[in-house]
């Protein structure tokens, strides 16, 4: 069976090789480049507020936008510092 | 009103300026007056597909700067009565357009009668690409079956979505049409080429066309006659296909399945 396999090709063909990492990078790059220009700004201003009251630092937020399916997702991440005793 | 269309698709060599050529002198065809505008400033090549290089004078970058008139830099097609060309200045570098030289030159056009515009971009996304498309009502992305294509043409959409007046604006967004080039119905066949609908469904736009690859397109390009204009020619037919449904007719997609040649053919050869 192997051997026939290895005369007739079962490896996958280049062209859904290509599609597979087509639809890879695009969803990545779209993610990326096409985010809106006021991300930036968002997190810039949430790091302002979040560190009057906690003492975070500015790669401790993330903000993404995701997109799935007809829906947009606006994704904040916000890494607390560990407990400090006072 | 008339309609400004940009043929864009971010890489380089898909096959843009065969299609500004030949999708302007389809319009024309059909009796709309039409205008074709080179935007590779530098590198024009526009006027040789045409085959009109002999009788460029004046260029785009002149009528910006106002050292000519519209008048004096459309070079009027030799097939087409109501198909004119504005080449691209080829001394000049790109910085010499600016978005208030280009809305203005397309301003006076549509004075002129104009029905359509047509915006050859050139590759790449710098200066002369973002003018391109900067004042487009619709867009005609260009793509090869091919993985670096696809990737830049999904990348200009995106400028296109962000940087066209249209988008900066928050009108109607432009309006985007996916033509695949170079198609080899075989290779996708044998699994060796992404389909069109592999395209479709990775950059999700409407396809207005599907162009199989054909040694008539240098044919074409060697004598400076515009594709479309090709006798008996896949080519040309798929182009009028494309024109056709640009005009919102029903067109069935042809020359996208392959056909294994009969046994005559195998024998005495031919295409």
């Amino acid at each position: 069976m192997s051997l026939l396999s290895y005369f007739f090709g079962n490896k996958p063909k280049t062209a859904s090789v290509a599609k597979e990492r087509l639809s890879l990078i695009i969803a990545h790059e779209r993610g990326t480049n096409r985010a809106p220009d006021f991300l930036p700004d968002l997190q810039r201003e949430l790091i302002a507020v979040i560190s009057k009251y906690v003492n975070v630092g500015p790669d401790d937020i993330k903000v993404q936008l995701e997109k799935q399916g007809n829906c947009e997702i606006l994704e904040v991440n916000i890494t607390l510092p560990d407990q400090q005793p006072k | 009103m008339a309609r400004v269309i940009v043929v864009t698709s971010g890489k380089g060599g898909v096959g843009k300026t065969t299609t500004s050529a030949s999708i302007s002198t389809g319009l024309a065809l059909r009796g709309f007056k039409t205008a074709v505008i080179d935007f590779d400033v530098g590198l024009r090549n526009l006027d040789l597909i045409m085959g009109c290089e002999r009788r460029v004078v004046y260029d785009l970058i002149n009528v910006v700067n106002g050292e000519a008139n519209l008048n004096q830099a459309l070079i009027k097609d030799k097939h087409c009565d109501n198909l004119f060309i504005l080449p691209a200045s080829q001394t000049r570098d790109k910085d010499a357009l600016t978005e208030e030289g280009v809305e203005k030159v397309l301003k006076d056009l549509e004075h002129l009668g104009f029905d359509y515009i047509l915006c050859d971009s050139p590759a790449g996304i710098e200066r002369g690409a973002v003018m391109a498309l900067t004042f487009a009502d619709e867009a005609i992305v260009v793509s090869n079956p091919e993985v670096s294509s696809v990737r830049d043409s999904d990348r200009i959409l995106g400028i296109l979505q962000s940087k066209s007046r249209r988008a900066i604006e928050g009108r109607e967004p432009v309006k985007e049409h996916l033509l695949v080039t170079r198609y080899s119905p075989k290779r996708v066949e044998d699994g060796e080429m992404l389909s069109y609908k592999d395209v479709q469904e990775l950059l999700r736009i409407p396809l207005i066309g599907v162009i199989p690859e054909s040694d008539d397109v240098l044919q074409a390009s060697n004598q400076g006659t515009p594709a479309i204009h090709l006798k008996d020619s896949d080519v040309a037919t798929a182009y009028q296909d494309v024109i056709a449904r640009f005009l919102d007719e029903d067109r069935p997609l042809r020359f996208v399945t392959y056909e294994k040649p009969g046994i005559l053919k195998r024998l005495f050869g031919g295409k």
